[in-house]
């Protein structure tokens, strides 16, 4: 007796639906690709072959001579520094800022979950409202604030800006992911005999390592890339890497120097990039978990 | 002097009162199981014991102390929960011992309980791991350890065998009785809407419903003479039948009466004055009908039979309605066959209709 056989005929895998979906995501992915190989290439190249105009072209004597000074070297306004001030100045911000964010989100999102405050979810619905409510509207009366109590255009002042703006965000997230756990463990920490911060740091922050990732990234991203908020609250010695690259690119006299200005936005670009390629998948599972807006 | 003092307690959620003026009274040393549907509130007055909800009014009072304002470590109380509740990123040990290490115990000593108590429930060689490392009756038994190393004089249970499966639930009831013999003066609170677990751990029940306490009692007593209706119908498995009927006069004395079914209750131990004409609910446990070819009540028909091993449950049937009656597993009976019932009276309950009191 021969093994039976399923009847008919195959399914086929390759057909013009599936040719079509693969024809529309090669192109999609190229449309998004293309703009980063301009730049890559841009980057690579003397000014005299970006004069001959192939955009596309490989470089033909390729020389990193666009980084360094983008990096080094080129001019801010009056002085010629390249973007490395900024850079360290982003860094200065971000640090303090994305620790101090997190340290208070976690610990809002702790009280309110565990500790059952009176009134939790009335302060949680102001917070959550602050979210939606658009940042220029906050701008001048911030600034009135900061300039009365005397730190306006300092460290502190962007940091405290940052913090801020960071709280409904991560106390979402934070408080989202807490709910999320069995009460029982917080009851059976308390008759352990643990107060508000022991529970917390034993208990609850060893557990939080997922969405410490989440926090970080959105943090990270959101807070390296701000603009707005840097060039109004940080004063001049401690604008960040974005205020800078605007002033390379717009600020140069004569002829346009697009390989410098190439290599300096990719130089700016490069943390939020690195971050999002080191951590891709915590940032998805974090964003679903979390469900808040990227 | 009372271990446990629950005294005219109300707890509140919001608004609503969950219980007013609630009181019970435990003794040291005594397994007490609140039994009751999910809902009953039973949980809730486990945790305004354990200190982990505030009550509105009332005192609790531990040891012969009031504790109704302390926070749950001063209690003296340990408590184990149904999700086990183990810290996921403490190992075994750094889990038993966490409290202690919060008192500020010196290390030896923290050591030599965690040893002990690690032996006592044959988890020694589980001390090292993570709780993920460990199997559900693992865990539980872990989560048992944790509450042992307080060395405290009142045990918290809350449905602490509901996540495990049959078997395991079997293994460790038999080892938290266990536990309790060793343990001597230890009172235990046991939370819980398994009934067997409640029949065989308990020294005394807490039915409860709805919020209010239905009966207080031992298993026996629960399971022998039910307060009421409610209590009646929620112990016992199969579930004891229920008969409504009226109690009429013959001969000066009283009888059970429905339909063409009678029952004359000379031997039935009455709490309180039956009256000729008093509409009664009568209830008989399965395994207290006998089946007999000439009984008390005939013309039964069998619907069907469930052989469970060492009984069987027969359900059968007349116009009338139908009863449960569970015989030995080697009786002969099939579909369709005729047969008749003897009710044994020194046995029943008879409930007030209305009321649903036993009378």
């Amino acid at each position: 007796m021969s093994a039976l056989e399923p009847q008919g005929r195959r399914p086929r895998h390759l057909t013009i639906g599936r040719v079509g979906v693969y024809a529309f995501l090669i192109t999609a992915a190229l449309f998004f690709l293309l703009p980063l190989w301009i730049m890559v290439v841009t980057s690579l190249k003397p000014m005299d072959e970006i004069r001959l105009g192939n955009i596309l072209a490989l470089p033909a004597a390729m020389t990193i001579e666009a980084w360094t000074k983008a990096w080094s070297s080129a001019c801010t306004g009056l002085e010629c520094n390249g973007i490395s001030v900024g850079f360290w100045n982003s860094v200065r911000i971000l640090i303090p800022s994305v620790i101090l964010s997190i340290a208070a989100g976690a610990i809002n999102g702790y009280a309110l979950s565990f500790w059952r405050v009176k009134g939790a979810n009335v302060m949680f619905g102001v917070l959550l409202l602050g979210a939606f409510i658009p940042y220029q509207v906050f701008l001048y009366p911030l600034v009135r604030i900061f300039s009365m109590s005397g730190i306006y255009n300092s460290l502190t002042c962007i940091v405290i800006v940052h913090v801020i703006f960071g709280l409904p965000t991560m106390t979402l997230l934070f408080r989202n992911y807490y709910a999320g756990l069995p009460i029982e463990l917080f009851k059976a920490a308390r008759i352990d005999g643990g107060g508000f911060w022991t529970i917390f740091f034993r208990v609850m922050l060893p557990m939080s390592t997922p969405m410490l990732v989440v926090a970080t990234i959105l943090q990270t991203t959101g807070i390296w890339n701000d603009f707005i908020f840097g060039l109004t609250f940080a004063g001049r010695e401690n604008l960040p890497m974005t205020v800078q690259l605007n002033n390379i690119v717009h600020s140069t006299q004569g002829e346009r120097a697009y390989n410098v200005d190439m290599a300096a936005t990719m130089l700016a670009a490069l943390v939020p990039l690195v971050v999002y390629f080191v951590s891709g998948r915590w940032f998805v599972r974090g964003i679903a978990a979390g469900a808040v807006k990227g | 002097m009372s271990a446990v003092s629950v005294r005219d307690v109300s707890v509140a959620f919001e608004a609503v009162r969950v219980f007013d003026g609630l009181t019970l009274d435990i003794e040291e040393g005594e397994f007490i199981v609140l039994l009751g549907p999910s809902g009953c509130g039973k949980s809730t007055l486990l945790n305004a014991i354990a200190g982990l909800l505030d009550v509105a009014s009332g005192q609790i009072w531990i040891g012969g102390r009031n504790v109704t304002w302390e926070e749950p470590k001063d209690r003296g109380i340990a408590m184990v929960f149904q999700s086990y509740a183990l810290y996921p990123r403490m190992s075994v040990k750094e889990n038993m011992s966490f409290g202690l290490r919060m008192a500020k115990t010196p290390k030896p000593e923290i050591e030599k309980r965690v040893k002990q108590a690690a032996e006592l429930l044959q988890i020694t060689h589980l001390l090292d791991r993570r709780p993920d490392q460990l199997s559900g009756g693992q865990r539980q038994r872990v989560a048992i350890g944790r509450a042992l190393v307080r060395d405290a004089a009142v045990f918290l249970f809350d449905e602490p065998l509901s996540n495990l499966d049959a078997k395991l639930r079997n293994e460790l009831r038999v080892e938290i009785k266990r536990l309790h013999a060793r343990l001597g003066k230890t009172t235990m609170v046991y939370v819980t809407h398994d009934q067997i677990e409640a029949m065989t751990l308990a020294d005394r029940i807490v039915v409860m419903k709805d919020q209010k306490v239905q009966q207080i009692g031992s298993p026996g007593e629960i399971y022998r003479r039910p307060a009421n209706l409610f209590v009646a119908g929620f112990v016992g498995s199969p579930q004891m039948n229920f008969i409504k009927g009226r109690i009429e006069e013959s001969d000066g004395s009283p009888e059970f009466v429905a339909g063409r079914r009678r029952l004359p209750l000379a031997g039935y131990d009455f709490t309180g004055h039956p009256t000729a004409g008093q509409d009664v609910i009568l209830g008989v446990r399965p395994e207290h009908l006998d089946i007999l070819d000439i009984g008390t009540w005939s013309g039964f028909t069998i619907d069907i039979v469930e052989p469970m091993g060492a009984d069987m449950v027969i359900w059968c049937s007349d116009r009338e309605g139908s009863l449960q009656v569970r015989t030995g597993g080697n009786t002969k009976a099939a579909p369709g066959d005729r047969l008749s019932l003897r009710v044994d009276v020194a046995q029943v309950s008879l409930f007030d209709a209305e009321t649903g009191d036993r009378i």
